[in-house]
């Protein structure tokens, strides 16, 4: 193996161990576990609280009336879907406004539909008759008018639609694969975000310990960041397939049909997926890389902290750039968002949701290693200047922060 | 070809901030040598240590090291300890040997193994596995010293290694630097302590203002300056005085000078003709000391000579 990356993986295993064997990685690994939890139990509690019977109409009528209502809805519902309360039949005794009031007082029904076929009568709450009114008019117009027909002979007629599948059709379930595209997004920003900015206070730990002029006597500097970008991207995939397992344990637990609403990404759920840990590895070395360099020049804690804030606003500002892809994958826009190595993953993942190509992928892949490459060299090179030059204590933002520090 | 110099520099220049830190640095370091860097603080020992390992580059001149020009290619035949020392607080001291190891190219297994064996060695066996924040600064440094050389480095560089210890352990590492000469391998080291370098170099480079004033033997550093004799006799005054070189200084009834070009003999002669009672009569060769007096001036000397804490 070639020595220097040899040493690169001799840091990345202490970095990585140093890392995950410690208490603190216990709480790493509980903090985003924090919001999902706080918010299944203050969720389930809520449902509790306000567990909402369905809307029932209750439909007092002879039978053959109350079925032409019942089938009428099957009608509607068949092709528009669950939109109109259930009805219940129900035969009505000699007192049909008093049955009609005891109905509703007991709850047994939101509303009730009586006086039918010729004087309709639906009466309860003025909520329940400002919800339901116009429905359970139109259903019964529907009723009136199927067996209107029926009565003089007539069949009703059907308009017969021929469906013709097209591959190429872009918006065909684009609404979905954009919210699928979108949410890829975020999810990797999210990660990027949380998990590369460890990467900012790295080498602080080397140049506050002294052990950074062991280190660069022994290895490039380049095989340095290496080994840490290594290690730390380590310590992330070991979180990220813990929370995915737990992840994909609350959804198995709570919400078992989540995955069938998803829409199926372009590629392929498959080819997907895998894309999706390739341009996550891709975001957090490019994000990363850049942060080792630029945390590289900090002299102390105190400067991370203060260039964590617009460092974390670029990211965003790169996000929204990497955004403009879910809306026209092939557009001008699109194309600088896959070239600017920053925005290049966001915008990838979303192309990945939206046009089924895989070439891209393997061009876009390509080209974050050379980004990543060149980083690391640049952020090397910066960092023998104007750290190592001094044996730590002249760099750049050392020495901004002594000039503003110096009185006028 | 079997290589003469386990590290050449020629000309080595560099400029921090646009203030020159080292001036034109030559250095020949002889394989199989201990050599010693001499210098008061400041003087650019460690830049100049720093520009040979690779660490930094210089803005002018010429280096190899063990016949490379690009330093930290031969890295895995290199020890270095820095002046600043550094190690991770909570790395067990096994493990630290074993990383410093590993980070030159040693298989971490065997490097735990060696670590074990040189603990045991150097009288820490049984803090082998305590974490280096609870060991103390001596015992810490020894770990790092040990971590240096765990690879079974060719070259070994040191930067100011015996600060810090106290006088047992500075024993004990001169009698480590010894061995590993004796098995091979050559150390160049940098100091302040002029009595280190005499009493295990065989060459030396003093280095004052980030320029070499002297580079060679010790016994050349020495032989720049004629012994010195001392005189104590019983009488003050007569005849022999005469034959006293004209520099001779007198401190009560002792004399002292250097010794004359045609030996002792001729003025023994006439210090027993003119029975001057000779009292006492020593011819020394000067120490390193005089020696780096003589080539530094007594400001710089003086400057080398304070204890750590007044500097």
């Amino acid at each position: 193996m070639n020595p220097s990356l040899r040493a690169a993986l001799v840091i990345a295993r202490r970095d990585y161990v140093a890392s995950v064997w410690s208490r603190a990685f216990v709480l790493f690994l509980i903090g985003p576990l924090i919001p999902i939890i706080f918010g299944l139990t203050f969720g389930s509690v809520g449902a509790k609280m306000q567990k909402v019977e369905p809307p029932v109409i209750a439909i007092i009528a002879p039978p053959a009336e109350g079925r032409a209502l019942v089938e009428a809805r099957l009608r509607v519902t068949r092709a528009l879907g669950d939109v109109i309360p259930e009805f219940e039949l129900i035969a009505p005794t000699a007192d049909v406004r008093r049955q009609s009031a005891e109905l509703l007082a007991k709850g047994g029904a939101t509303a009730v539909l009586s006086g039918l076929p010729d004087a309709p009568v639906l009466s309860g709450s003025r909520q329940a008759l400002w919800a339901h009114g116009s429905e359970v008019e139109w259903i019964a117009g529907e009723a009136w008018r199927h067996a209107a027909l029926a009565r003089a002979g007539l069949d009703r007629p059907a308009a017969r639609v021929k469906q013709v599948p097209i591959a190429e059709a872009t918006r065909l379930g684009t609404t979905d694969r954009a919210a699928l595209a979108r949410g890829s997004q975020l999810v990797l920003l999210f990660l990027t975000m949380i998990l590369a900015g460890l990467l900012l206070s790295n080498l602080l730990e080397e140049k506050s310990n002294k052990v950074i002029e062991v280190l660069a006597a022994a290895v490039p500097v380049d095989a340095i960041f290496i080994g840490k970008l290594i290690a730390m991207l380590g310590m992330s995939l070991t979180g990220i397939a813990i929370w995915s397992a737990a992840g994909i344990a609350a959804i198995a637990a709570f919400a078992p049909g989540f995955a069938v609403n998803l829409a199926e990404p372009a590629v392929g759920w498959p080819v997907f997926v895998l894309l999706g840990v390739a341009y996550f590895i891709a975001s957090y070395l490019l994000i990363g890389a850049l942060f080792l360099g630029i945390g590289g020049q900090a002299g102390t804690v105190r400067e991370v902290q203060t260039l964590s804030m617009p460092l974390t606003f670029g990211q965003l500002v790169v996000f929204g750039f990497a955004s403009v892809t879910v809306d026209q994958p092939n557009g001008l826009p699109s194309i600088l968002a896959s070239i600017f190595p920053w925005s290049s993953p966001y915008a990838m993942i979303a192309r990945g949701a939206l046009r089924p190509e895989l070439w891209p992928h393997l061009v876009a892949i390509g080209w974050h290693l050379v980004a990543v490459t060149a980083i690391i060299r640049i952020s090397a090179r910066m960092f023998r200047r104007s750290v190592l030059k001094s044996g730590g204590g002249k760099g750049f933002w050392r020495r901004l922060s002594r000039r503003s520090s110096r009185p006028a | 070809m079997t290589q003469e110099f386990a590290i050449e520099a020629r000309g080595l220049i560099k400029d921090f901030d646009g203030v020159r830190a080292v001036d034109g640095v030559d250095l020949a370091v002889p394989v199989g040598a201990i050599y010693g860097v001499l210098g008061p603080n400041g003087a650019g020992k460690t830049t100049t240590l720093r520009m040979l390992l690779g660490i930094i580059d210089p803005d002018g001149g010429e280096r190899r090291l063990l016949g490379h020009p690009a330093p930290l290619k031969m890295a895995n035949k290199v020890g270095y300890l820095p002046e600043e020392r550094g190690l991770y607080p909570a790395m067990p001291a096994r493990e630290a040997i074993a990383f410093l190891g590993a980070l030159r190219g040693l298989g971490l297994a065997e490097g735990r193994k060696r670590a074990d064996r040189l603990l045991e060695e150097h009288g820490l066996g049984d803090v082998a596995r305590r974490p280096i924040r609870t060991l103390s600064k001596g015992m810490a440094q020894t770990v790092q010293i040990l971590g240096t050389i765990v690879h079974g480095p060719r070259l070994i560089v040191l930067d100011e290694p015996f600060s810090g210890l106290d006088a047992l352990n500075q024993g004990r590492l001169e009698a480590l630097i010894r061995a590993q000469v004796a098995a091979g391998a050559t150390v160049l080291f940098s100091t302040h302590v002029i009595a280190h370098a005499e009493r295990l170099c065989e060459r030396i480079a003093i280095i004052v203002g980030g320029r070499v004033r002297f580079e060679g033997s010790v016994d050349d550093a020495r032989g720049r300056m004629r012994p010195v004799v001392t005189l104590v006799t019983r009488r003050d005054e007569g005849g022999w005085r005469d034959a006293l070189p004209a520099s001779a200084r007198r401190d009560g009834r002792s004399w002292s000078f250097e010794l004359p070009a045609p030996g002792i003999e001729p003025l023994l002669a006439r210090l027993i003709e003119g029975e001057a009672g000779i009292e006492a009569l020593s011819i020394e060769r000067p120490g390193l000391h005089e020696a780096f007096v003589d080539i530094v001036g007594t400001t710089v000397a003086n400057e080398m000579d304070l204890p750590e804490a007044e500097r």
